[in-house]
């Protein structure tokens, strides 16, 4: 057994909670975060003064902006914590880098409850400056980041058109087609028609997708994740605390937040990203396999990282991603295997990493209501793409 | 069109600048002898320091692209093509860049191309057109 000895596995997560999520929200950024923070808190249980550890990614790396604007040294005052840990930061294993870090940070004894939230709010941004989130805005004058500086004098201007050249690549490789490719942004749109709180709940059909108009050859508009002002909260509790909370304790089986190739976007494997390095550590830290997963949801920031997520976690052969999605009905809510259940990124909203590890609590819980697949304990969460990867593997208690 | 420009650095210098010679640079490591881009003061394989700016063909195909047709800002003429160009040196030495010169959708994976710079102030931009056999 690779069980009891790896850490992780003594950390669960007890409580979940979510403000509204606008196109654009009339609140402010730190108001949708107390509203996440606070209904995750009571969902667990828990109170204010339980809460003894914070985390999030990439928490407020550049004064406030829209992307990550709220971070924990703002919110440990507002809420009047006391914590024992705290951290922070872009560096690490993706978007759910803050249920990696919260989740070591109980493991070694730091602290009992961690608080993991993200908020977002590109939504309200988007409406005062379009290109306000150019990568050529980053920095000012001349490039100096250490990898956009190698893209940006080529009129690389969104993380699109990198990952377009993954997607190119993989149909050339492979034989996918952009009608395979399809079923992400169809299978998303259709479980959203079931979740409130999605921003696009019109159905699609494939011809609507096919006339989408292309920002990045071979990805359309619809490839693209939608963007909202959110914001997301997860509690973590150490395993022997949480057993007296409200809910059955979800556990974090096994973390997958390997780097075994160059932080970059174009010197890594265009069709295998980091996340075929943090898939390959996930499932060596449980007994586990891919074939006992009821559902999964997977980032789809754009929607050719879903089918590569798919790959990598082995949830279907390499290269045979785009024949697994085909027709959909796989992946379908009623499928053998469920993905992006709330609609994901590309029509629920950009709620950015911990959406999805919301989503697949609300699954394991039973309470995804309209949306509700059938009854299973096991989910994977994985975010990122290109060099951003990392992934967890959740267990019902 | 003016483009973004990158920040020089004793390592990058030689690539950015080489086209003022016309020729293409990319760092070599000297005791295993193998390419990495970008440049740095050591090899990432054998972590020696002695490495150089090297000459290269600064011929390759195109490893994969994309015909990028959004108006991310005013300046972009539309639409252009992104690829990822692996040089002829060595198998997975790859770098970004623009394929120009060329209608957008004859561009294609496998495609031979060879390198032309584009001067923008002191920047000499190592773009690739179609091989001249």
């Amino acid at each position: 057994m690779k069980s009891d000895r790896l850490l992780e596995k003594n950390v669960a997560i007890t409580g979940i909670g979510q403000s509204e999520v606008g196109r654009p929200s009339a609140k402010s950024a730190m108001a949708l975060t107390i509203d996440a923070c606070k209904e995750a808190i009571a969902d667990a249980g828990l109170s204010r003064d339980d809460i003894d550890g914070v985390a999030a990614w990439p928490g407020d790396n550049n004064n406030g902006d829209a992307f990550s604007p709220v971070g924990p040294n703002a919110l440990i005052g507002t809420l009047g914590l006391k914590v024992n840990w705290f951290g922070g930061g872009y560096e690490g294993p993706g978007p759910i880098a803050g249920i990696i870090n919260g989740a070591m940070a109980i493991a070694a004894g730091l602290c009992n409850h961690v608080l993991v939230f993200r908020t977002i709010t590109e939504s309200s941004r988007r409406q005062v400056n379009k290109n306000a989130g150019a990568l050529s805005n980053k920095t000012v004058g001349r490039d100096s980041s250490f990898f956009w500086q190698w893209y940006t004098p080529f009129n690389v201007v969104s993380g699109i058109n990198l990952m377009a050249m993954y997607a190119q690549r993989h149909f050339h490789e492979y034989g996918t087609t952009e009608q395979q490719l399809a079923q992400i942004a169809l299978t998303c749109r259709a479980n959203a028609v079931h979740n409130e709180k999605a921003v696009f709940r019109t159905p699609l059909t494939m011809a609507d997708y096919l006339d989408s108009r292309f920002i990045s050859t071979p990805l359309r508009l619809l490839d693209c994740d939608v963007h909202c002002d959110a914001s997301t909260a997860i509690i973590l509790s150490r395993k022997e605390a949480a057993r007296d909370g409200r809910n059955p304790p979800i556990r974090i089986e096994a973390i997958g937040s390997a780097l075994h190739q160059p932080w970059s976007w174009d010197q890594i494997d265009l069709t295998g990203m980091a996340a075929k390095d943090s898939a390959k550590m996930l499932w060596q830290r449980t007994d586990y396999t891919p074939k006992d997963v009821g559902s999964a949801q997977l980032y789809d920031g754009f929607s050719i990282l879903t089918l590569l997520w798919l790959e990598a976690l082995g949830l279907c052969d390499k290269g045979q991603g785009g024949a697994f999605i085909e027709g959909g009905h796989r992946i379908a809510l009623d499928g053998q295997l469920p993905i992006n259940t709330n609609g994901g990124q590309l029509s629920g909203g950009r709620t950015h990493g911990l959406g999805y590890v919301h989503e697949a609590c609300s699954q394991l819980w039973g309470r995804a209501a309209l949306r509700q697949t059938r009854p299973h304990d096991v989910a994977v969460v994985a975010a990122g793409g290109g060099p951003l990867a990392g992934c967890v593997l959740l267990v019902k208690e | 069109m003016s483009r973004k420009l990158p920040a020089l650095t004793a390592e990058s210098q030689r690539f950015w600048q080489g086209g003022a010679e016309r020729r293409l640079f990319i760092h070599r490591c000297q005791p295993c002898q193998r390419f990495f881009h970008p440049p740095a003061p050591v090899c990432p394989h054998c972590l020696s320091e002695e490495v150089a700016a090297t000459a290269v063909s600064g011929r390759g195909q195109v490893a994969t692209f994309t015909i990028n047709h959004q108006a991310w800002t005013p300046q972009l003429d539309l639409p252009y093509v992104i690829a990822i160009i692996e040089l002829d040196e060595q198998p997975g030495l790859r770098l970004v860049s623009n394929v120009i010169n060329c209608e957008p959708a004859k561009v294609r994976i496998g495609m031979r191309v060879e390198v032309e710079f584009l001067q923008q102030e002191d920047i000499w931009l190592p773009l690739f057109v179609e091989e001249r056999s």
